[in-house]
């Protein structure tokens, strides 16, 4: 159990976490997603007490996280930069990590086996790919058999096999009554894993809902029309409750009408169809359209990744 | 999928169970066991070289050559060397830790902070003096049977002797843990050597511009040369008692320390 009562972090003038509250269940997978720089990272740390809040509580199964006689065995995290020093094997990280907490040789020899970490164990860190670093720090989170797991957008760098293994990882945790907080910026990530969502935009809470909850939510569905006269249809279906967008010169998606309704309307005035397709929200559009407001740099990044694309095509 | 939830011997954090962490820390670095093991080597070989050099140009020196000449001075002519490198190794236990992201690790593991610099103190401080202590005497001993061939050499039951060979570990441990306590403030390695290095070898030049009536009697309180003062032989006017400069540099080692200690507590990993 994780509990956030009314907490804020600022770094300088750039306020990174603005007054946010919530709890994180035990026996969930609970996802804890935003945009890049909406300040994920930031609350980790602050619950972790790497960082101290302006204000407000942070609590850890009912104490501040320092306050714990194991902490480790309370919270096993996985940050989201690397936290492993890169001359040390896998191996020895891992036996400093737990000789802090009485645990021996055995216990990190199992680690190391659960993440499949053998073969490279006794190498340096440093020599690692980022999946394998990945696994080093689950490995390093699972260490002292923690009631609250807490990874740090743990399937960056991870091949489909090594997401597909997290993603089960994280439910046989949940499954065992243990408490499991995973940050992420793929909507698309988290429809599959999580079972409960606390959605953050520039460092407030935007959403403390169920997965599916989250879909209901969300706008209803529309229907995509392609017409050579897609203006005139436009005018001709108008109407309070209904929104049509733009979305090319013969593309509109209208919401509030289904696509009999839409096929009608066409066919009275005399409108050609060359596509009507209804169309269901998926949790990524509602996860657009409850951070669309909150992202700070979309235009900006969209535009950067577009151009890195290109070069890479 | 095989279970992670196995019930295991988990245990409180102790202070003893950080230091023995921390131990594992030190020597699976391979950086830093090259490190040691090179100021070991460069401390006892500079030595040897110097009293090599003097004993085979001894007939030929100048009468101010042999004034100025001491047995024990010349045998431990590498330990100017050792200080810094024992220093920077001191800044390095501690800053590597913040260049690499360990730190984040570390202080989840020990939240409370201070118990791993208690254990960073002993586990680094023992390691430079089981290593500078031996080092000390090896070069000794190795020294004066060099310069005996021109009987030139001195006993261990010289005055002053013994207590110079026990005050050079002595005082390079306490150089490491200023390093280390450096370090811990600065918290970068580039700045760490840089505010040590200024400290212990930039630092005299300067005074040395003062008018001599400041220079001489702030000299012997700046920390690199009150630290020396127990390893020197014939202590000049200019300098404290041998182990009155050890007690200050002392002073100077736990102030820098207590000052990590503070920002260690209250700064963001
Ligand atoms: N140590 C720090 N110093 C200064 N600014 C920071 C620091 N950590 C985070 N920030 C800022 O706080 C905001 C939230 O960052 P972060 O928590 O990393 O977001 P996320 O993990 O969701 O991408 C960002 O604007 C970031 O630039
Ligand atoms: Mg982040």
């Amino acid at each position: 159990m994780i509990e956030l009562r009314g907490v804020s972090k600022s770094y300088g003038r750039k306020t990174a976490v603005h007054d946010l509250s919530f709890t994180v269940r035990p026996g969930l997978v609970t996802g804890f997603l935003g945009p890049n720089g909406s300040g994920k990272s930031t609350t980790m740390r602050l619950i972790l007490d790497l960082d101290a809040p302006d204000g407000g509580e942070v609590t850890v199964n009912g104490k501040r996280y320092r306050d714990h006689r194991a902490p480790l065995h309370q919270v096993g995290a996985l940050l989201e930069a690397s936290s492993i020093h890169t001359g040390r094997s896998a191996y020895d990280h891992l036996l400093a990590m737990a000789q802090t907490h009485g645990l021996g040789r055995e216990r990190v020899e199992a680690m190391i086996d659960l993440v499949g970490l053998r073969e490279v164990a006794r190498k340096r860190a440093g020599t690692f790919s980022l999946g394998m670093r990945q696994r080093l720090g689950i490995a390093s989170a699972l260490l002292a058999d923690p009631r609250v797991v807490m990874l740090d957008e743990p399937i960056n760098g991870l091949d489909p096999e090594g997401i597909l293994w997290v993603r089960n990882l994280l439910k046989g945790l949940a499954a065992e009554g243990k408490t499991v907080f995973v940050s992420s910026h793929l909507m698309s990530e988290m429809a599959l894993t999580a079972d409960h969502l606390i959605v953050i935009g520039k460092g407030e809470l935007i959403a403390d809902v169920g997965v599916r909850e989250m879909i209901g939510r969300s706008s209803q569905s529309s229907v995509r029309v392609r017409s050579p006269d897609a203006a005139r249809l436009a005018e001709v279906i108008a109407a309070p409750d209904v929104k049509v967008r733009n979305l090319g010169t013969d593309l509109i998606d209208v919401q509030g009408l289904d696509a009999e309704e839409i096929g009608l309307a066409a066919h009275v005035s005399g409108i050609v169809l060359y596509e009507l397709s209804p169309r269901q929200a998926s949790l990524e559009d509602a996860f657009m359209e409850l951070t669309g407001e909150a992202i700070e740099y979309r235009a900006g990044e969209g535009s950067a990744s577009t151009t890195a694309l290109a070069k890479a095509a | 999928m095989e279970r992670v939830g196995i019930p295991l011997g988990v245990e409180p954090v102790t202070q003893r169970r950080v230091v023995r962490s921390e131990w594992t820390k030190l020597i699976s670095l391979r950086s830093t066991r090259w490190a040691l093991a090179a100021t070991l080597v460069l401390a006892v070989g500079i030595g040897v070289l110097a009293c090599i050099v003097f004993e085979t140009r001894w007939a030929h020196l100048s009468v101010t050559d042999r004034t100025d000449f001491h047995p024990l001075s010349v045998s431990l002519a590498g330990i100017n060397f050792a200080q810094l490198s024992i220093g920077v190794l001191g800044v390095l236990a501690i800053t590597g830790e913040y260049s690499t992201g360990m730190i984040r690790s570390t202080f989840g593991a020990v939240p409370r902070r201070l118990p791993m610099l208690w254990a960073k103190v002993l586990v680094f401080g023992s390691t430079a003096f089981a290593i500078s202590l031996p080092a000390t005497f090896i070069v000794f001993f190795v020294g004066q049977a060099i310069l005996s061939g021109e009987h030139i050499n001195i006993g261990l039951g010289h005055s002053g002797v013994f207590r110079a060979l026990i005050g050079v570990p002595l005082f390079l441990t306490a150089m490491g843990l200023f390093g280390l306590a450096v370090g811990a403030i600065v918290r970068s390695t580039a700045g760490g050597i840089a505010a040590l290095a200024g400290i212990v070898f930039v630092l005299p030049p300067i005074v040395g511009l003062l008018p001599s009536s400041v220079a001489d009697s702030v000299d012997p309180y700046l920390p690199s040369n009150s630290g020396g003062a127990i390893w020197t032989i014939t202590p000049d006017p200019g300098t404290l008692a041998p182990w009155a400069g050890f007690a200050v540099f002392c002073a100077y080692v736990a102030v820098t320390l207590a000052i990590a200690a503070v920002l260690l507590v209250r700064r963001d990993a």
